[in-house]
């Protein structure tokens, strides 16, 4: 298992992160020790079990259909970086 | 293009096609508030203002899911015929666009709370059934507004996080047509379960469609293209006739259909690939570590399927059995709830003596027609099933003409009025005292003594003329049995 | 009367009670030593003037029915406070003013507490050495340029560097006990579910928990039956009997039993190491309670489980910083060129390289191979812990496999970083509580800590096996002062 650059690539435009070529090259390196360690597993036969997702010994509780939430608008954009009264405000979305 | 009644298919030189569709419907849960959390769901509100810090994503906020929304989706899944899963996951949908808060859509990947389930369609030629792949529950994003600003695009994030159904159909339809009659089932199923109010206007109701084409007889599906987000019956069938066409001409001309998401031009009236986009578009589907299995007992659904409402398929075979309707009529009157309702109103108030046939022929015809003029919707009539039910019986009796009930059902469109009321007011009582109409018809007889004879002589077509005649004499009240009767007689 | 700021927590509460010291008096004390203490770096944002305000305003009408009368306190930069800047150590929330507060800060303020400010942490919780904070190193009171551990480690500084007497961290993979044990305090990280996530910004929702720091068990235990609430705003949140900790704190721990596993004793750990924790298990002992050898036979695993489990649900966590609704934003020429520099500005190396394992082992063709992978074996390392309490009543361990070292040791080695977790990561993911305890001192004279694994919910049995532990230790942190001028 080894993780080329091409990769680096791949993933770093999935996580809309931009990465320069020079980074790239220190993440194949960091990315595949990191992966010769997590490789381990292999070792492990897991066919037969269940994966856990959570370890929360509940189940999951349902809340009653009540809108509590009022008109926070004010709020909610304050902390915007570029805001306008009403809306949250993007560079155009190039369809 | 050839259609016969069944099938449609798509010819070229000597090839037929057949086109194989199946749909994404996204239904909007009818709730006060989200799926996770506790804003409203409100059509129609100022931008942004019905937005919590969970919708908008802000660090450390927490879904808490809303049960009645979960209550809808088994009520729908019912309503579909369909297998409830007492275990079902919610997982993220992880990309990124701006009227996405979390940088994921929270929706249920492997294990829906809905599984298989049917629709039966009335088709023209008898029933269609049209499998269910899933239904499962997601958030709605919110919405991003290009045209208010040319260099920035403004998002407003009312609707992210409101509850969505989604209803996977299998790739059972075959036809523009079938689909609209599938969407209008569905909306009619959800709308008679209150669970969806169907309005396509305000996207309470969009759908993903998958569209692929065979070559006729083949049982193989081909290559299928998913045309994104179309949101009216009327787009989808032309989106369908225009992708399938485009999809047989590639075939003609020996080229591949690649598998991908296209985009219905409206305006254009063509799909066209969204390829660009999809690039990005690894989802990475886990399990939401912020949720835990969603999971409900029996007990949950079978008070669920024991509140759950007459539904279409079955009002229409008890009118069928109780009323004595047609197919064909009882279809009519159960594909919208509120038509149905109307119906059995009309029926209620029509008392023990009823005319069924007389009661569908007039909310089928005049109501629809007045319905239809004034683009109302029947829960907006302007006349009520108690008057139309009175209506139909004041003909039933023979206090009216068919005739007359026109201007009597005229004359209620102002005001509901009580038809009861017209008829005593305008003096519009049927005249069918038989020694009074016997003397206008005397002395119709007299006035046209020539024509009287020719009629003796054989020339029957003036029997016709001398019922008008009456009629018009009486202004139109005389019974018109009884003029026929007594006009055989004298003549 | 000591100074004021070597007081213990318990001291202080029953020397206001006692109407000896005033809230004013306290917090003046720990602000002067905060004041005169900038060069640990332990804050991120002081919060002074509003303290000492809000003890004035205690004194005037106390209540001294509270849990934490008037006591001031700093909690670490991931909890969200309504107000307060909240950063979370990273570039990317340098500007974000919550407009809410956590509920476990809400627990806090409500039996009287003040907060004194926001404690340095590792960006976004992602560290084992505080070195990935936009906002600097934190020093270890022990020595200068020495780590104080990760990622509550200005917790851990403040704490030790008695900055506030008291605070409260997240653990994710060992960021309470680490750090305390790099330190010489006392660090619990409670069962899952115990203390809500609610407000607390968000690294691995499966693994992420709050929990107490302190000089000592009893003041843990104090402060966590304050924190630890049921909480409706949290799905994973659990509604069970929780104790009255510090009132039901006994060192009368005879006849537990309590394990020792084989696995915990890793290739290259120093015989330091092994020696502590050798030493714990004669202090057990000592105590009246009975050691059995156990096996938890997929330990090693636990680290490259953690490794794929928390960077996946990290990955997406931290998808909702993209510049468009609160934090930094870098401009770009479009949408998404926004996205990607603002991500690429805003987030620190560690931060972006845990993002990019987890989009990689979510990722289309891979997830079967990590991500499902890594919850089955997560499964089998619960199902070691759950065979192992058939048997015993709570684990023993050491907490790290070495004492704090030197900042900038291990920056350029991630798995090397990684390997500090060792012995804290399977508790997380079996969603376990443990407690880190100073239990000794390594021969550069840096502590060393303990560690107690208990069942779930049972963290009034670790904190009364830490109680009586450590009036058998008796430990003494070396801190000599020597940032203060």
């Amino acid at each position: 298992m080894s993780i080329d650059l091409k990769t680096i690539k791949h993933i770093s435009k999935l996580s809309r992160i931009s990465v320069d070529d020079k980074r790239a090259e220190k993440l194949v390196d960091d990315l595949n020790s990191i992966f010769d360690f997590i490789e381990k597993l292999n070792e492990l036969k897991t066919d037969n079990v269940e994966p856990l997702t959570s370890v929360a010994e509940t189940t999951l509780k349902l809340r009653p259909d009540e809108v509590k939430s009022k008109n926070i608008r004010e709020q909610i954009i304050k902390n915007s970086p570029q805001d306008n009264e009403d809306y949250f405000v993007v560079p155009k979305v190039i369809e | 293009m050839s259609k016969n009644n069944s099938e449609y298919l798509i010819s070229r030189k000597d090839n037929q096609y057949e086109v194989v569709i199946g749909l994404e419907v996204h239904a909007q849960v009818l709730s006060e508030s989200k799926l996770f959390s506790t804003s409203a769901t409100k059509f129609g509100a100022e931008p942004n203002t019905q937005v919590s810090l969970v919708d908008a994503a802000f660090p450390g906020m927490l879904p808490v899911i809303n049960e009645f929304c979960v209550k809808q989706a088994i009520k729908t899944g019912i309503g579909l015929n369909a297998k409830i899963n007492k275990r079902s996951v919610f997982d993220r949908k992880n990309y990124f666009y701006a009227d996405l808060p979390q940088g994921y859509q929270i929706s249920q990947f492997k294990d829906p709370i809905v599984g298989e389930g049917k629709v039966i369609l009335d088709m023209p030629d008898g029933q269609k059934e049209v499998g269910i792949e899933r239904l499962h529950l997601e958030q709605d994003a919110g919405k991003s507004i290009h045209d208010l600003d040319p260099q920035n695009t403004f998002v407003d994030l009312n609707r992210s996080g409101v509850a969505l159904m989604e209803i996977v159909s299998k790739p059972d339809l075959r036809s523009p047509n079938e689909v609209s009659v599938y969407i209008k089932k569905l909306r009619s199923i959800m709308r008679y379960l209150g669970t969806c109010d169907g309005n396509m206007q305000e996207g309470s109701l969009r759908a993903d469609v998958n569209v692929s084409v065979r070559a006729k007889g083949s049982k193989e599906l081909g290559t299928r293209c998913e045309i994104k987000n179309v949101n009216s019956i009327k787009f989808m069938q032309m989106a369908i006739e225009y992708e399938a066409n485009r999809q047989v001409d590639l075939i003609e001309e020996g080229k591949s259909i690649d598998q991908e998401t296209r985009l219905f031009d409206t305006k254009k009236n063509e799909t066209r690939s969204m390829r660009s986009k999809e690039d990005a578009h690894d989802y990475r589907y886990f399990p939401d570590p912020d949720l835990l299995p969603l999971e409900v007992s029996d007990k949950f659904i079978a008070d669920l399927k024991n509140n759950i409402p007459e539904l279409p398929d079955d009002k229409k075979k008890r009118f069928i059995n109780e009323f004595k309707l047609s197919p064909y009529e009882a279809t009519i009157l159960v594909s919208d709830i509120d038509i149905a309702k109307y119906f059995e109103e009309v029926v209620a108030k029509m008392g023990k003596n009823k005319d069924m046939k007389l009661a569908v022929n007039w909310i089928t015809g005049e109501l629809f027609a007045v319905l239809n003029n004034k683009n109302l919707e029947i829960s907006q009539s302007p006349v009520s099933a108690k008057n139309l039910a009175i209506l139909v019986n004041l003909i039933k009796n023979g206090t009216i003409s068919g005739k007359i009930a026109k201007t009597v059902f005229e004359l209620m469109l102002e005001g509901d009025k009580d038809p009861q009321k017209i008829v005593e007011e305008k003096g519009l009582k049927q005249q069918s005292d038989p020694k009074a109409l016997e003397a206008l018809i005397d002395k119709i007889i007299n006035d046209n003594r020539e024509k009287a004879i020719e009629y003796k002589q054989g020339k029957e077509k003036l029997f016709g003329f001398f019922v008008g005649q009456a009629m018009k004499a009486s202004g139109g009240k005389a019974n018109p049995q009884l003029i026929n009767e007594i006009l055989k007689k004298k003549l | 009367m000591s100074e004021i700021t070597n007081q213990s927590l318990t001291e202080l509460v029953e020397n206001v009670k006692n109407k000896k010291l005033s809230s004013t008096d306290i917090t003046k004390a720990f602000i002067e030593r905060s004041e005169k203490s900038k060069e640990l770096n332990a804050y991120i944002t002081e919060d002074f003037t509003s303290a000492l305000d809000k003890a004035k305003k205690f004194d005037q009408k106390p209540n001294l029915d509270l849990k934490l009368p008037g006591i001031p306190m700093a909690v670490k930069d991931l909890f969200c406070t309504k107000g307060i800047k909240t950063t979370a150590g990273s570039k990317i929330l340098n500007n974000f003013v919550p407009t809410y507060e956590s509920t476990v800060t809400e627990n806090i303020w409500n039996e009287g507490a003040i907060l004194l400010g926001k404690l340095n942490c590792d960006e976004f919780a992602m560290g084992s050495s505080n070195e990935t904070s936009f906002f600097g190193n934190v020093q270890n009171p022990i020595d200068k340029n020495f780590v104080p551990g990760g990622s509550s480690g200005g917790s851990a500084s403040a704490v030790a560097g008695k900055l506030t007497p008291i605070t409260i961290g997240t653990d994710t993979g060992g960021s309470i006990r680490q750090p305390a044990s790099f330190t010489g305090t006392v660090g619990l990280k409670p069962t899952y579910g115990s203390c809500s996530r609610y407000g607390i910004v968000a690294f691995a929702s499966s693994l992420d928990q709050a929990g107490p720091m302190a000089q000592n068990v009893k003041d843990c235990a104090l402060l966590q039956e304050v924190i630890s609430s049921y909480d409706p705003k949290d799905s994973t949140s659990i509604d069970f009997e929780r104790n009255h900790y510090s009132k039901e704190l006994t060192n009368n721990i005879k006849g537990k039993k309590i394990g020792i596993p084989k696995e915990y004793r890793v290739d290259g750990m120093p015989k330091e190491i092994e020696e502590l924790w050798q030493k714990g298990i004669q202090y057990v002992k000592d105590c009246g309670a009975e050691t059995i050898d156990i096996s938890l036979p997929h330990t090693s695993y636990a680290l490259p489980t953690y490794y794929i489990v928390a960077p996946a649900e990290a990955s997406s966590n931290l998808a909702r910083y993209d510049g468009v609704k609160y934090g930094f934003r870098a401009s770009g020429e479009n949408l998404i060129d926004m996205y990607e520099k603002t991500r690429s500005e805003g987030f620190g190396a560690e931060v972006q390289r845990r993002i990019m394992i987890g989009t990689y082992v979510l990722s289309s063709g891979y997830y079967d191979a990590y991500y499902l992978k890594a919850q089955k074996v997560r499964n089998l390392i619960k199902n070691d812990f759950d065979e192992a309490y058939k048997k015993v009543d709570a684990i023993l361990t050491p907490s790290t496999p070495s004492s704090a070292f030197k900042i900038g040791e291990k920056t350029n080695d991630p798995v090397s970083m990684y390997l500090n977790d060792i012995f804290t990561v399977p508790v997380n993911l079996a969603g376990l509580p443990g407690i880190s305890i100073p239990a000794g001192h390594d021969s550069k004279g840096y502590p060393l800590g303990l560690q107690i694994i208990g069942k779930a919910f049972d963290e009034q049995n670790i904190l009364n096996i830490a109680f009586a532990m450590e009036q058998k230790i008796n430990f003494k942190n070396k801190i000599m002062d020597w940032w203060i001028k």
